[in-house]
This record gives C-alpha cells, sequence and structure tokens, in this order.
C-alpha cells in the first residue's frame, strides 16, 4: 500500500516558484477593516521585463487556479492550466510578454491564506483567516507589482474570478493598467451562482472531518466535502451539449445497468467522482470557502452607488470582453451589462462573443477564436507601447 | 449636367494601395486625420483599419454581425457588437468628432432615430446609402412593376438587408426635418465616378447617382474645406 499523499497545507511552504513578502512584513488592511500580516504571495513569470518595463502581462487565475498557468504543475504533473494561452508564440507570448501569475490571496499553493501559519498563534489560520475580497486579491496583487518595481502592466488578464479581478483592477487602478481583458466573467455574482457556491460551502462544512476549520491540527482532511462541493461545481462549468457529446448515457465499464445500488454505473458519474477526487489532492477545503465567498461578494455596481459606469469613469485603459454563447455560470448578457457601462463610462471597449458548446471552460480549452481575437487585441495594445 | 458642374465637382475614384473599396476610400477622403470615430456597421474593419492605421484615428466599431466583430478584433481594432437602432443610444453626449454610418441606414428600423443619435454623440456623420431614386431603378420599376432590380440594387426585395429604401431626395428631407445640415455630399455612379452634390441640385444626383455619401452636421455648423 502507498503512502497517503501529503496534503495541501503541508506542501505549500515547498513549492517551486518565487515567493515574495509583501511590504517588508507589514499587515495589509482588507476590506473587511481587519488587518492581516504578513502577506506572502506566491507566483511564477515567464519571459524577460523590458527595458522600459512596460510589458508585463499580468494573469488572475480563476477560483480553483493557481500560479502554474504555464508549464508542469509541481502537485499533479500536468501541464499548466493555461498552456493554450500562454508560451512562446502563443496569444501571451512570453517570447514578447514579461508575464506574472500570483497565487491569489486566500488560495493555497503557497500565498496567504486559512492554510497558512498565523503568526500570532503559530498555528495554521483555518477559519481563524479574515474573510476576503476580489478587491483584497487585486490589492495584494498591486503590492506584488510595487515589490518587483512594476508600475504599470500592458494587461491584466483573466476568466472567471480571474475577470471579476480584472475588472477590478481597472476600478481600483486606472493609471497602471493599460488595457484590461476579462474572459467568461461579470461585475457581480448573480443569486444562482452564490447559490451553487452555497452547496460547495455547505458540503464541507458538513464534512465530520471539517472540524470547524481546524482539521490541520486534528491531522484530518474534509475530503468528501471538497470533492462533493468540487463535483457540484465542475457541472456549472460543462453544458448539457458538452456532457451529452462527451457520456451521453453511456455506461462504466459495464454492458447494461448493474442494479447493484449507488456505484458508478454511467461514465459521467464516474467522471465527476474523478473531478472530485483529483481536486482534494490539490486544493484546501478552508481556501475554497474563503475564496467563493470573495466572490459571492463581489459586486462593483454596488461599490459604485449603483452605477456600474461609474467603475471606469475617466479610465484610459482599452478593454477586450470575451463570453461563450453555451456559458451559463458567467452568460453573455453579464459581460455585455459590463460593455454597457464601459460605453456609458467613455471607455474603448471591445467585445467578442464565442461560438462554442463547451460552456463556462470553453476559457481554458482550445477555441481558436478565443486565441486569434485576444492574440490581435494584445499585438496591438504592445504596437500602441512601441514594441 | 456638365453645364452645371464644373471639371472639379466630377472625379474618378481610381484603385487605391489599401485594397479599400471604392466608396468606401471617398468616405475615408472626408474624415479628418486624428479624429475620434465611430464607425457603425464596420464590417469585417477594412475602412476602420485604415483610418485607425493611416489617419491615425480612434476609431471604433460597431458591427451586428458577431463573425464581423471578432474579424476586427483578431486584427487589433476595437469593436463590439451592437445594431444601431439599440446600441447608439449609451455612448455619452459629444463622445467622438465623427460617426460613420457606411450603407447601413437603411438596414435600421428607426432611420430617424439612429440619425439623432448619431448628431447627439458627434456633431458630424458620414452617411451612405444605396439610391433608390437613380435612374435605372425608376426605369426597372416602371417597366418591370417589381422592385428594382439593377446593377447595384441586385438583391431580391426578401433578400436584401435594405428594409429602409429611400432616394437622395428622401435623405435629403430628413436631413431637413431634422433641421441639420450638410457639408460635402456626393453622388457615386458605377461604382467609381463621383459627382459632388450642390445644394438645390439634389435633383440630379437622384436620377443618376447609384450609391450617395452625405456629411451631415449639426445646425448652424458648416465645415469649411
Amino acid at each position: 500500500m502507498t503512502q497517503a499523499p501529503k496534503a495541501v497545507h503541508e506542501i505549500q511552504d515547498d513549492l517551486p516558484g518565487p515567493r515574495a513578502e509583501l511590504a517588508g512584513g507589514a499587515a495589509v488592511r482588507l476590506e473587511s477593516g481587519e488587518r492581516l500580516g504578513p502577506v506572502h504571495v506566491a507566483y511564477q513569470t515567464w519571459g524577460t521585463l523590458n527595458e522600459a518595463r512596460d510589458n508585463t502581462v499580468l494573469i488572475c487565475h480563476a477560483l480553483t487556479g493557481d500560479q502554474y498557468a504555464f508549464g508542469i504543475h509541481p502537485v499533479t504533473g500536468k501541464t499548466g492550466w493555461w498552456e493554450s494561452m500562454v508560451g512562446p508564440g502563443k496569444p501571451i507570448d512570453t517570447d514578447r510578454y514579461y508575464v506574472i501569475c500570483p497565487n491569489c490571496l486566500g488560495g493555497c499553493m503557497g500565498t496567504t491564506g486559512p492554510a497558512a501559519v498565523n503568526p500570532a498563534t503559530g498555528e495554521l489560520y483555518g477559519t481563524s483567516f479574515p474573510i476576503i475580497t476580489i478587491g483584497d486579491m487585486v490589492h495584494v496583487q498591486a503590492m506584488l507589482l510595487d515589490h518587483l518595481g512594476i508600475e504599470k502592466v500592458m494587461c491584466v488578464i483573466g476568466g472567471s474570478m480571474g475577470a471579476m479581478q480584472v475588472l477590478d483592477w481597472v476600478a481600483r487602478y486606472p493609471d497602471r493598467v493599460v488595457s484590461a481583458v476579462p474572459i467568461a466573467g461579470a461585475a457581480r455574482h448573480s443569486a444562482q451562482n452564490i447559490a451553487f457556491h452555497e452547496v460547495g460551502r455547505q458540503a464541507i462544512m458538513a464534512d465530520p472531518n471539517w472540524c470547524g476549520g481546524f482539521y490541520y491540527r486534528e491531522g484530518k482532511r474534509p475530503e468528501k466535502g471538497l470533492s462533493v462541493a468540487r463535483m457540484a461545481a465542475h457541472i456549472t462549468y460543462l453544458s448539457e451539449p458538452a456532457l451529452w457529446r462527451k457520456f451521453g448515457r453511456e455506461l462504466q465499464n459495464r454492458y447494461m445497468k448493474s442494479y447493484e445500488g449507488f456505484g458508478a454505473d454511467f461514465q459521467v458519474e464516474s467522471y465527476l467522482r474523478h473531478q472530485g477526487a483529483s481536486f482534494v489532492e490539490r486544493f484546501d477545503a478552508n481556501a475554497y470557502l474563503y475564496i467563493t465567498r470573495a466572490m459571492d461578494y463581489f459586486d462593483l455596481e454596488a461599490d459604485h452607488g449603483g452605477d456600474l459606469a461609474k467603475a471606469w469613469q475617466g479610465t484610459r485603459a482599452r478593454f477586450l470582453l470575451t463570453s461563450f454563447t453555451s456559458d451559463w455560470l458567467f452568460p453573455t448578457s453579464e459581460s455585455k451589462e459590463v460593455v454597457h457601462a464601459l460605453i456609458r463610462a467613455g471607455v474603448n471597449v471591445s467585445f467578442v462573443e464565442i461560438e462554442s458548446d463547451k460552456g463556462h471552460d470553453a476559457f481554458l480549452l482550445d477555441e481558436p477564436d478565443l486565441f486569434e481575437t485576444t492574440s490581435g487585441f494584445l499585438d496591438s495594445v504592445a504596437r500602441s507601447l512601441g514594441f | 449636367m456638365s453645364l452645371l458642374l464644373g471639371a472639379r465637382d466630377r472625379f474618378i475614384l481610381g484603385d487605391n494601395r489599401f485594397g479599400l473599396r471604392p466608396d468606401l476610400a471617398l468616405v475615408a477622403s472626408m474624415i479628418e486625420p486624428e479624429s475620434r470615430l465611430l464607425d457603425v456597421g464596420c464590417g469585417d474593419g477594412a475602412l476602420l483599419d485604415y483610418l485607425v492605421r493611416e489617419l491615425s484615428c480612434d476609431g471604433r466599431g460597431v458591427e451586428i454581425s458577431q463573425a464581423g466583430v471578432n474579424a476586427c478584433v483578431a486584427r487589433g481594432l476595437p469593436a463590439v457588437q451592437g445594431d444601431a437602432d439599440r446600441h447608439l443610444a449609451d455612448y455619452p453626449d459629444d463622445s467622438f468628432d465623427c460617426v460613420i454610418l457606411s450603407q447601413t441606414l437603411q438596414a435600421v428600423s428607426k432611420p430617424r432615430e439612429v440619425l439623432r443619435q448619431m448628431m447627439r454623440i458627434a456633431d458630424t456623420a458620414i452617411v451612405s446609402i444605396l439610391n433608390y431614386g437613380h435612374i435605372s431603378a425608376r426605369v426597372s420599376l416602371v417597366t418591370r412593376g417589381r422592385m428594382p432590380h439593377t446593377r447595384i440594387l441586385s438583391e431580391p426585395w426578401f433578400e436584401s438587408s435594405a428594409i429602409r429604401p429611400c432616394t437622395v431626395r428622401d435623405f435629403m428631407d430628413l436631413v431637413r426635418i431634422e433641421k441639420l445640415a450638410t457639408g460635402t455630399c456626393y453622388g457615386i455612379a458605377k461604382k467609381r465616378e463621383v459627382t459632388v452634390i450642390r445644394p438645390g441640385f439634389e435633383g440630379q444626383a437622384n436620377l443618376f447617382a447609384e450609391q450617395a455619401v452625405f456629411e451631415v452636421l449639426r445646425p448652424r455648423k458648416r465645415r469649411s474645406r
């Protein structure tokens, strides 16, 4: 029998890649009013910062993403989550741009989060970690750029929760961003999306191994709960046509229905179980709680007195928004609301809707239209900067 | 005609090295370099590309077909999907120097409202139309008893995107009803033969121009050229 793989919170200090201590270890003020510190950010970079220091592309990852957008993932051994988009000659061309992808605040791949050590107690934070927001994540990314001596980025890009961060980035730091590419995102989390997140959180908290969030000290892991949360969420990332195309009603390793209880008769069941099981190896349950909460709290419209246009009034940053026809988690209508607000704010905006049956996950997959439009947009931004 | 119009009022549109369609080249010649532009109905961005790259304009496109928008963005041009009827209301007043509407006015359901919106967001509009008053269209309608079928009006009525066919005179009437003014206006025949439309002499253009391009201005403002 092989030894059980280590939990994420046990390996996060030993992951490859740089890790910055922000503001010399001083506490960071969060939107909630709480102070958190010191804050560490683990990140990856590719490419070379040019002399003018203006060729940086900042990638914001999604809920369950991390800094390993490109290259082999140290935990899973698989290729990076955005290998299709990032790399030499790819739309986010590492031969041309200096690409930074930090693990978000609250994450579990080396950036400070609930699975990090609380210096006040010497124990892992667990649920004593303060509630964080998308704005806090963005604030911390801006501090990372300060740390790296980068004043302005040529592009902030990201899908899903990454898109929320992109939208927030320009609202917060309009002068530090030349262009913004939010993909399959929204300016606020919908009621339906909050509802799905709540199902996931309840699954985690209902797992007896969760121990009120202090499972680390008990040597336990709420794997069942986290895996159910992942399974439920994973359905929302796909679409009925995509599921049907992939699995239909095909049975798993059998010719007929088993009539034997509740094993994985159907391929789609087996697939979801696999998704759940592999997810718990690389993700921390508390991080999942905190990050989903941050997404649920996100509402740029409410933050700007009910007028979304005010979020970006006066910015000179150029935007490219992208949505996918079969995405029902962050549907086209959400992107269009942002587009209308940007137009009202007089901002230079492009909007592309891509025909795809792959659902929300399409932004991570092979979508030639996504690559062509993103690459054309980034190229024109680079040329406007003179490189 | 030649008695009324001097030589400088007539010219031929040659081929251009940018591969622009002749009527778009004419529109392009009416645009000030470095101006802020909105090209409504920008298609795959052929005109916009020229205006942005060659005239250094801050140009943005609106296009009804998503394929057209994607093509624009892939070539580095800002564009959004939208139809002129509903989309223009979002733009702030005076957010552009000029709005271009090439062969799109006849494809919208509320041309008058679209014209009003254009003149709200910019003080100048360049509008091009197909002229249903051209002599061949008239002859076609009268002799065949069917909607005009001519060299330029070549699509059957049930395929044509022109849901609001109009003539040069019709458009000039709309400009007057809206208390707007016209600047430089051209009639185009055989795709390349351009004639300046002189105020008060629209009748000739209405008979002999297959296409027309109008510079529409807010009242009391006439640009000298």
